[in-house]
This record gives structure tokens, C-alpha cells and sequence, in this order.
């Protein structure tokens, strides 16, 4: 008799650690004492656990940062690795609250699969990695070519699209874990591997020579990543929106990690009204009138949190670009909170 | 015609001739081989044939594992040509065997936090001491043995592994669930002796078995929720040799009772019962694992109700043990069948109820007969682990994987050294419970014959 | 943990009294109307839980979503497909190259395993010592294990993409595969192509006749030279007639190397040169034990009364000890062509395009529709486990009225 139960009820121990819903997102969370986040299975300047199972990375920030403005403590996360399979069934269903994982945000996302974008954290496009003795300094130059890439991914449609408008010949190989592309490229079995600029950027440091490969100049898609919520509740999706939004902002306004606490004192009024000193913005989203000035205290603002996991000094050496502030050339503009 | 008699004859020897040894080239070490080898000219062909084949493989793999392979190293320096930027001569082409021993503890442990893995041994040293006197027939406290590894060990495992104190949520919080609980445990005891009343039974049996599995519950939802001071490690960071041997040894746990019932129920003399396990199986056994896999992954969540989500790795393990259970199931079929037909009308005749008879009778029988079958069922299951990487669960095969790309050891024979030493591991395992299920087929063949 | 003195049984009439509850047939009834609840509840549960979920997110289910354009490309395909075809096509793309895969493998497999498992009986000592010792260590290694190691470590020793191994005649092989030389057809090749079957077509009558002779007369026919020389002759006559008449009825277009690795001729991609590969000598492994106990099972008599009929140990192979063998080698033989089958979904670990690889794989990633793409795949492979078990049940039966 134990014999059968037991599974059972080991089972449902270890099921409803994850508890059980009621309508409001954010009262689950608070209840729950933690956020969940879906990230990706290991991205380096993304996502990427270390030895000990630490998370680090700009989407893990995305998730730090929504914890602070939550809890006011950036630890109360809870990391789920998920696949590109999975990611939005994970969300669909519950299983996390939040997906922070390199995901591109398109329209058939938004509509059909029953998702919400809540911003962007990163503006990327898709890119080319090539052997250097290959001799392609262009990947107009690709024609027969066999291109490794990962499956269900807009990088495979977005290569079918550019080589068909390019009429030119190519192969997939297309492989459902970024390791086994990763290792199949390596192998010597495609010319080309394909992904997110970004992600050519922190695979090529898997890679056994890194310094054999070089990427192509060509950008061939538009790649707006960003972190997804589920659809349905509006409090839960302008929660997430504004504190990416309030790191902008706080760039923008030069409010950082380390001098969060005296800009409080600062006379500008546009300050004090985001982090909580003038008005009730925090109140308007059910949390805190101080929430982003808890999220830019835990990650700092967008700016730290680029340079800290992708930007020139990392071992990606991403340079600013398109996620530039508006005013200093690139597209990055949040909306005013007022 | 010739009447002259054999006696007659002085040329027909009267004695014996003394036995004259075998010629040499028939005895001995050169008659084995002419006799084996050489005794015919296929037969010299074959054997040239096979010694060729021999010789094609087996002195690659040892000079790739043993003779050329790298013992000792920091980072893939040691492992590399020095066109690939290393130390070693070009064109060398042997095991790394550093890389290996570097990453030994991930590939048992996974990315179990350092300062708790002693948890993870002392689980491994419970299941020893509890598997092998189950394995050794002779060995006395059978009784107490399987109540050992079926009652005792899955909760301290599960305790140990995932830290215990789990959180139940707002459905079990305080006294207010437990005085819910009793009063439910008085209905289903009243249930139960009200069908006994009904059926004209007096025995209290029932009953007590009833009460007896309502109190267990209840004081294993209590233990789970202890506080042990064990930190909780989220089986996201479980891996390697753990997770191969959490999801086989749970996935054989699980199929066994479910795998039993579904037998009877093929053998059953109700119609619905039977079609109904009859499709049960069927279905099982006619898609592949992976999909399995896959269905347990992306859509098993949906299958719940909104905001109720189960585990990852236990959601990988309801589809291992529903699958499992069908093959067991089929497995347990073949020991009801060969069971002869007069043990189960001896047991009719003496009059006692099916489920008398299947728990007293039968089963005793039939499980007995199918241990090798069930051995089997677990090898395998064991081998079948493997595919949950594909769902982004890191098993042993998965962890290795995930080790490649580390650069510290990037080169191009890490994923052959990787390869060849899992391949060793699977094969130890696997080898040696083929072997201990053969035992068994023999030990109960001859007990048969007598 | 069950209770002792709860098994010991009373004896009838000593009870309280008789109720229709002791009716054997009223408790099944019973107990098959609760399990029909309980079974149709838990399903609707189910569907109910699928359907609330998929709702509140504004997801509707259905499967004319197989109609809409794919999108993305897949390199092998056996009929014609382009990024714009839709869906549907893909089930049927991967339907067909998983049905390849399988009906390659089960011929390997089957060949293999025969010699392996007859290897394994050898009076040879050295050959039955390598065929045992293929069979323990091939079954006892994961299957997916064995396909990376084909195709990850193995295929991996085959030089780079812009070098390649030449075969000569067999074109050329590198880690992007095997390029044969592939054949183009000249004018009348179709008059060779009527010899040849006609030839087969004269096999078939030369074998009957043979039978018929063989029972009347007793005296054998060599049936297997005949067809072979038949065969020959039709393909050396028609060919000659035909360069003759038209010129050369058939070119190779011979691969060529080119920047990105060879191009024209035939091409077998290391995908599922490697799959087939480790699905073929592993399920050989299980084949050849099947074989042998087949063998075994075939009373040691009927070798001794061969042999004293004067026929030698290969006629008695193959007259005598296989057929009846088969018998016992069908039934278990099948379950691993069908384990065969279901195991070459692991092709997804190595980007095959398989069903499960791209249906169940990119198609279901493209969309997010994880439930209508499952189904459908379990439901193809639950029909191609069906239909088999069905036809072999079949085959069964004719096979056992024929022995008896």
C-alpha cells in the first residue's frame, strides 16, 4: 500500500511547492514571497549560471530588478531555465511569472500565443559567424552554404527569409539546444552559424579557437528582445513595463546604483517623481511610491546594467550602438513618468 | 556359403589393443585451435576475418584511451597540438582524461550546491544498504528489506535531496487542515465498514488497512513539512549520475504497482476494465519516449488547472513512469500467464475473494517469475534516461554535454574522451544488471526443473 | 503491509446475511460503471483544465493552423518542398523522411543481426567470442549516447567540409556527408528499364518452375545462379542495344569540390548517415539474440537428422533450421523493427528532420501550439505501431496454419 502511495504524495509535495493561483499576478508573487523568471538555459551577457548556480546577466537584471521594486530585495527570485520549447507554454500555464529570456518580440507572439511585451532590454539583430579561412568577408558571399542555427527560433525564418530574398542557395541544419549548434559548427559541419548578434558574440567564446571565427558585418533582422508577461493582467504587465522603463529614465536623468539615495534630495521634479519623492506613481501600479528607486539601488540603471554584463569591458565587448540613449545616437526612449 | 566359424580365424586378435593417445595435432592447445579455428577452410577464413576485425578496432581504442591519453593538466593546454595551441606533437589524437577528472563531481552531482552534497552521498550510501540484500537472494529480513526501500528510503531520500520543510501552500496551513483531515479519515473508514456491513463481512481488516494508510499519509505530510535546518535545493540545479539514477530508480518505483494493476486489469473478466487498460498500454507502448517527453514538458501544464504547476523533473518523471508502467505492465502479463491454471482454481476452490487470491496466490508466483523481465524493464529505463536532455534536463549524458562548452577544456578530443568515458559508465551499469538478471533467470530455472 | 488476518476467508453462510452486493456480477458492473466515471471525469477534467488555460490566453484550438506557411526551410526532403509551403506539407516532409529512416535501418539492422546472431553460434571460436562480444557492449549503451557518438565523435574524424575523401567510383566523402555520383539518365533508358523487369519477371517464373520440378522429379534447380545470370544477361543485351541505337544510355554527374564543400551528385547527409548508422548496429544487437534463441529453440534433431541425410551445414542452415526458426524469430522481430521505428525520433538530438524533429519540433516552436503538434505526432506514431501490430498478427496466423 505505501509502496504506491508514496510516489503519489511525493509527487504532490514537490508539485505544489509552486502554489496555487488566484487572479492577480502580483498578489501571487507577494504571497509567494518571490518572483519566478524564466530565463534561457545559459547565454553568457543574457543569462548564464555560474559554478555555484548563480544567475548573472541583463535578462537575469530585467528579473532582479522587478524583485527590488516588488520586495525591495533583488535575491527573492526564483530562476527557471527554459528551452525555446518551452518558454511560452512555461508562461502560458503559470509555471513562471515572468519571461525574461532573449525572446524577440513579434507580432504573432503578441497576438496569437497570448503574450504581452512589456518593453525592450536589448535591441539586437541577426548576424553571421564564419571561419576566418573561409575567405567570406560578406554575407552576400554565402551562396551554398550550410548554415547551423538553432529550431522554432524567428533566426531560422529570418535566414530562410534572407537568403531567399538574396536568391541564393543554403542548407539548415537546425538543432534544438544552442550547445549542440554550437558544437556541430565547431565540428566543421556548417560554413555559417547563425543567431542573435549578441548571442554570435558570447557562443564565439565557447568556441574551441575563438579567435578563428569572425562575424559577418551584415545585420539581417530586426530583433527587439525583451521580457514577455502573460496576457490578461494589465497591473501585472505595467509593473514589469515601467521599472525597465524607470532604468532608462534613470539613465537618462543620471541617476545610478551608487547616488540613488542623495538624487532623492535633488531639486529636479522629474526625478523626484520617479523615484517616489514627489507624487504616487508606485501606488498606481500597486506597489511602493520608492519602487524604482529600490530596482536602480539593486541593478542601477540601464547603462550599469548593459556595461556590467555585455558592454566593452566584458568578455562580449558589445559596444553601445542601437541601445544608446536617444540623445547620444542610439534608440532607447522611455516614456516619461509623469 | 562360409560356415567356417569366427574362432577359427588365427589372424582375428583376441585382446585389446592398449588406447593409443590422440594424435598430437588433436589434443592439447594446437588441437583446440585446429579443432576451433582451423578446421576447415571457411572456417580459416572466418577465423582470419575475425582477427582482422579484432584488429581494427580494439588497438585504435586502446591506444586512444590508455597509450596516448593525457593523464595529467590544468586546461586544455595539456589536451591540444600545438597548431591547436597546446603542448602536445601534431596529429596527435588521444583521450583527456584531466578534463574528465576536472569535471568528475559535476557529472555525479550535477550543480548540487558544494556544501550539500554530502546529503547527495549519504542518499547513494542508503540505497546501497538497502539494494544490495534485496539483490542477494539468500539474504534474510526480505520482509523488512522492502518495506525498507519502499517506506523508509524514498522519504529520506526525498528529504535529503530536496532539503525537506516543504511549503504546502494555503491548502494545508495550520490546525484548521488537520481537523479537516481527521474528519475525512472518519468517512472513508465509515465508507469502507459500511461496504463491509453490505457485503455481509465482519472483519475489521479493511478497515484497519484503511485507517492504517490515511494515518501514514498524514504523518508523511507532516515529516515533509519539518523544518530539518536542511537548505532547499531546487532540482533545477540537480544533475549528472543523481538525476540518471533519481528518474530510473522513481521510474521503476512507480511502474511497478501501476504496471501490476494494469496487468490484472488485462486479464480481467469485466470487458470495460479491460479494454480500458487494453488502450492504456497500447497507447503507451505505441509512441516513442521522446514524444512522451516532450507531452510531459509543454503540455502537461496545460492539463492543470490555471496556476497549479508541477516541478520540471517531476514532470519528466510522471511521463517515465506512465511510460514504464505499460511495458511493466506487459512484463507482469507474461508472469500471470505462466502461472498454471490450477493454482488460480485451487485458490477459487478454498474459496477466497480475487483479491485474496491475486495477493496471496498469485502474485507471490508471478512477481517471483518476472524478476528478470522487470531487471530488464530497468535496464532499459536506465539507458532511456538519457533522453531527458533532450528536454533540458541534465542527466548524466546531459551534464557532459553541457561541460563542452566550458573553454577551459575546449578541444577537439573532448567530446570523444566525453563519449567514451559515459560510454564505459553506461555500459558498467548496464552490463552488470544484465549479468545479475541472467542469475536470477538461471537461479529460477533449476528451481523449476525440481 | 497489508494486514494478515484480514486474507483469512470466511466460509459462505456464516455471514450476516445475503446481499446483492456479493453478486459477483453486480460488483463488476458496479465497480466497470465507477471506473467508466471516474476514467470520463478525469478526461473531461483534463480537457476542461486545456481548454481554460488555452482561453484565458486568447489561444484557440484547432488544426487549421496546418495550413498556414512554415516559413523555414529543411535540408533533406523526399518531395517537393519550398519555405512557402505550409505546415501540413512539413508533417508530410517529416513523416516521410522518419519512414525512410526506419526502412533503411530495418534492412541493416535485419542483415546485420542475421550474421551477428548466426556469427554467435559459429563453431569459430574467434568469430562467436567478436559476435558476443558485439551484442554486450551495443545493448548495453544508451541509443543516444551511440548516435552522438556516431555523429559527434565518429563522423568528426571525416575530413572538413572543403576537403573530402575521394572513393573513386563512390564519389566523395567528407563531414557534410557522402556525395555519389549521381546518374543521369540517357535516351531509351527506359528499354533497360523494361529488361530488367522483365528478367525479374522471368526469376519469378523460373523459381516456380523450379518448385514444381523439385516436386515432381526431386531434383534441384540452382534457382539463385540462374536469376543472377538472367538478370545480368538483361542489363549487359539491353545496354549494349541501347549505346548501340542512342549512345550512351546512362552518365554519372561526378560531385565536385567547391568553396563550400562538394556540390552535384547524390547526396547522403551525415545526419542520416549517423542516425542510421547507430540505429541499425543497435538494434542488430537486439536482432541477433532474437536469431539465436530463434536458432536454439530449433530441437538439436533436426541438425542431426540433416546432417545424416547427407546435406552439409549450409543447406542445412538454410533449409532446415531457419524456416522453422522464424517462427519463433517473427513475433519478438517485429517489436524491434517497431522499437526501430519509435527510436528514430531520437533524430531530433542530431537534427535529422524527422516528425518529431521538425513537427513536433520546429513547426511546434514556430507556432507555440504544443498541443494540436503533439497529438498529431503521438497519433501518427500510435497508427504506425497499429497498423503493424495488426498486419504482423495477420502474417502471424498465415504463418502458423502454413507450419502446422
Amino acid at each position: 500500500m505505501g509502496k504506491m502511495l508514496l510516489p503519489i504524495v511525493a509527487g504532490a509535495a514537490l508539485g505544489l511547492t509552486a502554489s496555487v493561483a488566484s487572479a492577480a499576478t502580483l498578489d501571487e508573487v507577494k504571497e509567494r514571497g518571490e518572483l519566478v523568471c524564466g530565463v534561457s538555459q545559459g547565454l553568457p551577457g543574457f543569462s548564464n549560471p555560474d559554478a555555484q548556480g548563480a544567475w548573472s546577466g541583463i535578462d537575469v537584471d530585467v528579473c532582479r530588478a522587478i524583485a527590488a521594486a516588488i520586495f525591495g530585495d533583488d535575491s527573492k527570485v526564483s530562476y527557471t531555465p527554459l528551452s525555446a520549447k518551452e518558454r511560452f507554454t512555461a508562461l502560458q500555464s503559470g509555471e513562471v511569472d515572468l519571461l525574461s529570456r532573449n525572446t524577440t518580440w513579434t507580432m504573432s507572439r503578441d497576438s496569437e500565443l497570448g503574450l504581452n511585451f512589456a518593453g525592450v532590454n536589448y535591441y539586437d539583430g541577426q548576424g553571421f559567424m564564419v571561419r576566418k579561412d573561409l575567405g567570406v568577408n560578406s554575407a552576400t558571399q554565402l551562396s551554398g552554404a550550410a548554415v547551423c542555427t538553432n529550431t522554432g527560433t524567428t533566426t531560422e525564418l529570418n535566414v530562410a527569409d534572407y537568403f531567399r530574398a538574396q536568391r541564393m542557395e543554403y542548407e539548415v541544419v537546425a538543432f534544438e539546444k544552442a550547445d549542440e549548434v554550437v558544437a556541430a559548427y565547431d565540428a566543421g559541419r556548417c560554413d555559417v552559424y547563425t543567431t542573435d548578434a549578441s548571442g554570435l558574440y558570447a557562443q564565439r567564446l565557447k568556441l574551441a579557437n575563438p579567435g578563428d571565427h569572425m562575424v559577418l558585418p551584415e545585420i539581417i533582422s530586426k530583433e527587439p528582445l525583451g521580457p514577455a508577461v502573460r496576457q490578461g493582467d494589465d497591473q501585472w504587465l505595467d509593473i514589469v513595463k515601467w521599472t525597465l522603463n524607470a532604468l532608462i529614465n534613470a539613465e537618462e536623468m543620471g541617476i545610478t546604483s551608487a547616488n540613488v539615495e542623495e538624487m532623492k534630495g535633488s531639486g529636479d521634479p522629474a526625478i523626484a517623481r520617479l523615484l517616489g519623492v514627489e507624487g504616487s506613481f508606485g501606488e498606481a501600479i500597486g506597489l511602493d511610491n520608492d519602487w524604482a528607486a529600490k530596482a536602480i539601488a539593486a541593478v542601477g540603471n540601464y547603462s550599469e546594467m548593459f556595461e556590467r554584463n555585455v558592454g566593452p569591458n566584458t568578455d562580449l565587448g558589445i559596444q553601445r550602438g542601437l541601445n544608446a540613449l536617444w540623445r547620444d545616437g542610439g534608440i532607447l526612449y522611455a516614456p516619461p513618468v509623469r | 556359403m562360409a560356415d567356417t566359424s569366427m574362432t577359427d580365424l588365427s589372424y582375428v586378435r583376441t585382446e585389446m589393443v592398449p588406447d593409443a593417445p590422440a594424435p598430437r595435432r588433436d589434443t592439447g592447445f594446437v588441437g583446440w585451435l585446429r579443432q576451433n579455428l582451423f578446421s576447415s577452410w571457411a572456417n580459416t577464413l572466418l577465423t582470419l576475418l575475425g582477427a582482422w576485425v579484432i584488429w581494427v578496432v580494439v588497438p585504435p581504442l586502446i591506444q586512444f584511451s590508455l597509450i596516448d591519453a593525457v593523464w595529467t593538466g590544468e586546461n586544455r593546454e595539456a589536451c591540444t597540438t600545438i597548431a591547436q595551441g597546446g603542448v602536445l606533437p601534431d596529429g596527435w589524437f588521444g583521450a583527456c582524461w584531466p578534463y574528465v577528472g576536472d569535471y568528475f563531481a559535476q557529472f555525479v552531482y550535477g550543480r548540487y550546491p558544494f556544501d550539500a552534497r554530502w546529503r547527495v552521498d549519504i542518499v547513494f550510501v542508503l540505497f546501497a544498504i538497502g539494494l544490495v540484500p534485496m539483490l542477494i537472494p539468500s539474504a534474510p529480513f526480505k520482509r523488512e528489506n522492502i518495506l525498507y526501500m519502499s517506506v523508509i528510503f524514498p522519504v529520506a531520500a526525498l528529504l535529503l535531496l530536496t532539503g525537506g520543510h516543504f511549503d504546502y501552500g494555503p491548502f494545508i496551513t495550520g490546525q484548521g487542515f488537520w481537523i479537516d483531515y481527521l474528519i475525512l479519515t472518519v468517512i472513508v473508514c465509515a465508507i469502507v465498514y459500511a461496504w463491509g456491513r453490505a457485503t455481509g463481512t465482519t472483519s475489521l481488516g479493511p478497515v484497519r488497512v484503511t485507517g492504517l494508510s490515511m494515518v501514514a499519509i498524514a504523518v508523511l505530510l507532516f515529516i515533509l513539512g519539518i523544518d530539518f535546518g536542511l537548505s532547499h535545493v531546487e532540482t533545477d540545479v540537480w544533475g549528472g549520475l543523481l538525476v540518471t539514477l533519481v528518474i530510473a530508480v522513481t521510474g521503476i518505483a512507480a511502474s511497478l504497482p501501476l504496471g501490476i494493476l494494469l496487468a490484472l486489469g488485462r486479464r480481467s473478466n469485466m470487458p470495460i476494465v479491460r479494454a480500458v487498460c487494453v488502450a492504456f498500454i497500447e497507447f503507451w507502448r505505441g509512441v516513442p519516449l521522446i514524444t512522451v517527453l516532450f507531452m510531459s514538458s509543454v503540455m502537461l501544464p496545460l492539463f492543470l488547472p490555471e496556476g497549479v504547476t508541477f516541478d520540471k523533473l517531476l514532470r519528466a518523471l510522471i511521463g517515465v513512469a506512465l511510460f514504464s508502467a505499460a511495458y511493466m505492465a506487459e512484463v507482469v502479463r507474461g508472469g500471470l500467464q505462466a502461472i498454471s491454471k490450477g493454482q488460480y482454481e485451487g485458490a477459487d476452490a478454498v474459496g477466497l475473494t480475487y483479491w485474496q487470491k491475486t495477493r496471496l496466490i498469485v502474485l507471490p508466483q508471478a512477481l517471483t517469475l518476472v524478476i528478470p523481465g522487470i531487471v530488464n524493464t530497468f535496464i532499459g529505463l536506465f539507458k532511456d534516461t538519457t533522453l531527458v536532455l533532450i528536454i533540458g534536463l541534465f542527466d548524466f549524458l546531459g551534464q557532459m554535454q553541457s561541460s563542452f562548452t566550458d573553454p577551459t577544456w575546449a578541444s577537439p578530443v573532448q567530446a570523444t574522451t566525453a563519449y567514451f568515458f559515459a560510454a564505459v559508465v553506461y555500459w558498467v551499469f548496464c552490463f552488470a544488471m544484465s549479468r545479475y538478471s541472467i542469475f536470477t533467470e538461471r537461479r529460477l530455472s533449476t528451481g523449476h526443473k525440481h | 503491509m497489508a494486514v494478515q488476518d484480514a486474507g483469512v476467508p470466511r466460509l459462505a453462510g456464516g455471514g450476516s446475511g445475503f446481499s446483492v452486493l456479493n453478486d459477483q456480477r453486480v460488483r463488476g458492473v458496479l465497480f466497470q460503471v465507477l471506473l467508466v466515471i471516474g476514467v470520463v471525469s478525469f478526461a473531461w477534467w483534463l480537457i476542461s483544465n486545456t481548454a481554460a488555460n488555452l482561453r484565458a490566453q486568447g489561444i484557440e484550438f484547432g488544426f487549421g493552423i496546418l495550413w498556414n506557411t512554415a516559413g523555414f526551410s529543411i535540408n533533406q526532403t523526399l518531395i517537393e518542398y519550398q519555405e512557402n509551403s505550409t505546415y501540413g506539407r512539413v508533417y508530410v516532409v517529416g513523416l516521410l523522411n522518419t519512414l525512410l529512416v526506419a526502412a533503411l535501418g530495418v534492412v541493416l539492422a535485419t542483415v546485420l543481426g542475421f550474421i551477428v546472431g548466426i556469427a554467435r553460434l559459429s563453431n569459430n571460436w574467434i568469430i562467436a567470442r567478436a559476435a558476443t562480444v558485439y551484442i554486450e557492449v551495443l545493448r548495453n549503451i544508451p541509443l543516444l549516447l551511440q548516435i552522438f557518438i556516431w555523429y559527434f565523435a565518429v563522423l568528426r574524424l571525416l575530413p572538413a567540409k572543403r576537403e573530402a575523401l575521394d572513393l573513386g567510383p563512390f564519389g566523395l566523402l567528407n563531414i557534410a556527408g557522402w556525395y555519389a555520383p549521381s546518374p543521369i539518365f540517357g535516351e531509351g533508358f527506359s528499354v533497360v528499364v523494361i529488361a530488367l523487369l522483365l528478367a525479374i519477371l522471368g526469376c519469378f517464373a523460373i523459381s516456380s518452375w523450379a518448385r514444381k520440378r523439385l516436386a515432381a522429379t526431386g531434383q534441384p534447380f540452382p534457382v539463385f545462379l540462374a536469376s543472377v545470370g538472367l538478370i545480368v544477361a538483361a542489363l549487359v543485351v539491353s545496354l549494349l542495344l541501347v549505346a548501340l541505337i542512342w549512345g550512351r544510355p546512362l552518365t554519372l554527374e561526378y560531385p565536385t569540390l567547391g568553396n563550400f564543400g562538394p556540390r552535384g551528385g547524390a547526396r547522403l547527409f551525415p545526419e542520416l548517415m549517423g542516425l542510421l548508422l547507430a540505429l541499425s548496429t543497435y538494434t542488430a544487437s537486439f536482432i541477433a539474440e532474437i536469431v539465436r534463441a530463434g536458432i536454439l529453440a530449433v530441437s538439436r534433431g533436426q541438425t542431426e537428422a540433416s546432417y545424416s541425410l547427407g546435406l552439409r551445414s549450409g543447406p542445412t542452415l538454410r533449409l532446415v533450421i531457419i524456416p522453422q526458426a522464424m517462427r519463433v524469430i517473427i513475433p519478438p522481430l517485429t517489436s524491434q523493427y517497431l522499437n526501430l521505428t519509435k527510436n528514430s525520433s531520437l533524430a531530433v538530438a542530431i537534427a535529422y528532420p524527422d516528425l518529431v524533429s521538425v513537427f513536433a519540433g520546429t513547426a511546434l516552436n514556430q507556432t507555440g501550439r504544443a498541443v494540436e503538434f503533439i497529438l498529431i505526432t503521438m497519433a501518427t506514431y500510435l497508427m504506425i505501431s497499429l497498423i503493424t501490430s495488426l498486419f504482423m498478427n495477420w502474417y502471424n496466423a498465415r504463418m502458423a496454419l502454413v507450419e502446422r
